[in-house]
């Protein structure tokens, strides 16, 4: 058997080739984006794989090609699954009948996202499997099993790793690559995929008659398992599990869930057999619910009970801090260490040279402080830092959320900001409800030909697909004239005069104004070449005015009462046309 | 208790921790030992602070605790005392011995750190401090300073040198080879003592 080192997402990808996996779909989101990354990039792949332009989207192509009988994948991060939520719930009525993966990964602690949501409510409420793996090679271990598991019971299997599965990594334990063999065909059968309510009644009862062997096998299977060591006992799922096997003590036994439904009788024989039991669990209570349904007089430890916390992620000291206070462990093995106080901080930043900063400059120099900046999810969130972001919620609610304030607020412009990929995941929808509304309002697109924050996956502007073949690029300026808006243009934000141009030209005028800020992401300028030559502060001519410094380009340092660039600089030359006293030029030139 | 060899590597998003992060992996495999590891991806890659956690030997979570790292390397002194309270009593340091200065430091006007405060804090840990710019710039590239790094910190972790340059040569972009087996030469030799 090869082992490789690899990240908890590779591994995923890898048991998906080892699966025979026909169709691949998904959207791109912290943690889950390089599961389709590593399968878009594969040589020859002998299935289809496709960027979809949000998660909807792609769970219903997905499930398209599962009930065509392929084995098929559709990847997502948590938050992704609310949008594509409406396919899922019916889907587990419909069923499949090639194997169908629903990967959606939690970010306990959000580290990269708005919120902690928990997917595995999501499997209960639509009353589908749903598989929790606590390590990495479990992760890929699952992915076949989870296939299988689809097949057997017809249903859509989701699959919810967390942020410390998808970005840890491992020595992983990987099977040979099964290339798909299969030839997808659809088989008409209305009764199973038109759900009018005469078919849909017949089909819920379907559904809830699987779930009690659904229970029983998950146990069979081994996803389900514990061992009896003595009156005491900890369950525990996902990443926890593992913190928990490094910390438990002789004599206390242990539960492993990794799959749901889990089976209530199996639980209660458990709970049965002990004194007194501690849930250990990420995110929402979903375990301890179970434990508690069944624990009859069994005292139960969790989070219900306030001995283990609701919010952030667990880690081996707060597991541990949890299992002392339950009495599940006699002294905590972790002293308290605090980080030394008072050291600046250094958080994410936009890139040096990154247009989307010139965009805001330009923005807050001709609407001010006063206006509202309701912008939405990418890179540009970190917009915050330069005050032009007033307003986050979810993808595609900058324009939503924009124009609602219009309605509402009479007293304050707005200018929202949302990227070229989240303007086509939902913002065409919001763009389409201003303009038909009648708001007043200005949409500033961000425009940088990728979705970048997720590590540069190609979208429908990029002109590029998933596996880099050439397709026609969307006309973001048609699109937005299609949705009514009658002024469009586009703009290059480094252009800062043409930029504040527009910009005036939108405050000027009613209704709703879109300016395309459109320039290559300074990433990709870089990997591709682009070379712009560096920018250097002539320190005669710099009145040390600090204009440069507020725009809050890392390149730009401020030593001794007058600015420096550093080696960040990417030559934008967006500081040296900001400069009041002209103290920036080309280096090598005066 | 742990069984496991546990090393913090703390820089800044684009310095290469997960670059250095996969040598470990992979000099872990040549020498058939079970390795766990946690990253930072997404937005807070950008710029920001970031740590990769190894645990050689691991068998559990990802997750190093603080107060118990055995070896805390840092692609930068400020990012070193950031994370100091990582390590545990004794455990060894091997640090860059230059700073980024973030850029909150201009945009907020909080007082800048100096160099020398700075190792003067870190002086109790009595941190291996390693020029890896000119040992990078010396072995051909200035973007070889993580693999000079690793050459420094090699001493400290328990796996043969030879495993860690031949995972060195196995994840280098090839061009780079021999400017990355200098790197990590050169980095080993400045690191003994």
């Amino acid at each position: 058997m090869e082992r490789q080192y690899l990240l908890g997402n590779e591994a995923i990808a890898h048991a998906c080739l080892e699966s025979g996996i026909g169709f691949v779909s998904g959207y791109p989101g912290t943690p889950s984006s390089e599961v389709v990354d590593v399968l878009r990039a594969q040589k020859d792949p002998a299935y289809h794989v496709e960027w979809s332009v949000n998660e909807k989207v792609a769970l219903e192509n997905a499930l398209a090609a599962a009930w065509c009988g392929l084995r098929a994948i559709c990847t997502m991060k948590h938050v992704g699954l609310n949008v594509a939520a409406d396919p899922l719930m019916t889907s587990a009525y419909t069923g499949v009948t090639g194997g169908f993966v629903i990967l959606s990964a939690d970010d306990p602690f959000a580290h990269s996202s708005q919120n902690e949501q928990d997917t595995r409510y999501y499997a209960h409420f639509a009353r589908l499997p749903c598989l929790d793996p606590a390590g990495v090679q479990e992760a890929h271990d699952m992915i076949p099993a989870a296939f299988a598991i689809s097949e057997e019971f017809s249903l859509p299997v989701l699959f919810r790793p967390t942020t410390r599965i998808c970005h840890s990594k491992g020595d992983v334990g990987l099977g040979a690559v099964v290339p798909n063999t299969r030839k997808g065909e659809f088989h008409k059968d209305p009764r199973q995929y038109v759900v009018i309510p005469a078919h849909t009644r017949v089909l819920h009862k379907k559904l809830n008659e699987k779930q009690p062997a659904l229970k029983k096998r998950l146990v069979e299977l081994g996803l389900n398992h514990a061992t009896v060591a003595g009156k005491t006992a900890v369950i525990a799922s996902g990443i926890g599990a593992s913190y928990v096997q490094e910390l438990l003590p002789a004599g206390v036994s242990f539960m492993k869930i990794g799959a749901y439904p889990i089976d209530e009788e199996w639980l209660g024989e458990f709970a049965k057999k002990h004194e007194k039991i501690l849930v250990i669990e990420e995110l929402a209570p979903v375990v301890e619910e179970a434990v508690r349904q069944v624990a009859g007089c069994v005292p139960v430890f969790g989070k219900i009970n306030g001995y283990a916390p609701y919010e952030g992620e667990l880690n081996p000291a707060i597991v541990a801090a949890v299992m002392v206070k339950a009495g599940f462990l006699k002294e905590n093995p972790f002293a308290a260490k605090e980080a030394v106080p008072n050291l600046p901080p250094r958080p994410p930043i936009l890139c040096a040279g990154c247009h989307h900063r010139a965009a805001f400059y330009a923005m807050k120099k001709v609407f001010k402080e006063s206006a509202v900046y309701p912008s939405d999810i990418g890179c540009y969130t970190l917009g915050l830092q330069l005050g032009a972001v007033d307003t986050t919620i979810c993808m595609g609610a900058s324009i939503t959320v924009g124009s609602g304030l219009a309605h509402a607020d009479a007293t304050h412009e707005v200018v929202c900001t949302i990227g070229d990929s989240t303007f086509l995941h939902t913002g065409v929808q919001g763009l389409m409800n201003a303009v038909y509304n009648g708001a007043n309002m200005t949409v500033v697109i961000l425009d940088n030909r990728i979705t970048a924050m997720t590590g540069h996956q190609p979208n429908p502007n990029t002109g590029l697909t998933a596996t880099g073949v050439e397709t026609p690029p969307v006309s973001l300026d048609a699109l937005c004239r299609a949705c009514g808006a009658t002024f469009v243009e586009t703009v290059d934000p480094y252009d800062m005069t043409g930029m504040l141009r527009v910009l005036e030209a939108a405050k000027a005028k009613k209704g709703v104004k879109v300016i395309i800020a459109k320039q290559m992401c300074v990433i990709v300028a870089r990997r591709a070449g682009v070379k712009r030559g560096r920018y250097a502060v002539n320190t005669d001519l710099c009145t040390g005015c600090g204009t440069c410094v507020r725009f809050g380009c890392p390149a730009i340092e401020f030593v001794d009462e007058k600015a420096r660039i550093n080696d960040l600089c990417s030559g934008c030359a967006v500081c040296a046309r900001i400069c009041p006293a002209g103290a920036i030029a080309r280096e090598g030139r005066k | 208790m742990k069984k496991s060899f546990d090393i913090l590597i703390v820089g800044i998003g684009g310095q290469g921790t997960i670059l250095a992060s996969n040598i470990l992996g992979e000099a872990c495999l040549l020498e058939g030992r079970h390795v766990k590891g946690a990253e930072t991806h997404g937005m807070a890659q950008r710029g920001g602070s970031v740590e990769t956690h190894i645990r050689i030997d691991g068998e559990f979570g990802p997750l190093i605790v603080p107060g118990t790292a055995d070896l805390l390397v840092s692609f930068d002194l400020l990012e070193a005392l950031r994370y100091s309270h990582y390590l545990k009593e004794g455990g060894k340091m091997v640090v860059n011995h230059h700073m980024v200065l973030p850029t909150s430091v201009f945009t907020q006007k909080i007082p800048a750190p100096k160099e020398e405060e700075i190792a003067a804090q870190l002086a109790r840990f009595t941190p291996c401090l390693i020029d890896a710019d000119r040992i990078a710039v010396e072995a051909g590239s200035a973007l070889a300073q993580n693999v000079v790094i690793l050459g420094a910190a090699s001493w400290s972790i328990p796996l043969k040198a030879e495993s860690l340059q031949e995972a060195v040569k196995k994840l280098v972009p090839p061009k780079t080879v021999a400017v990355n087996v200098k790197a990590f030469e050169l980095g080993r030799a400045a690191g003994r003592s």
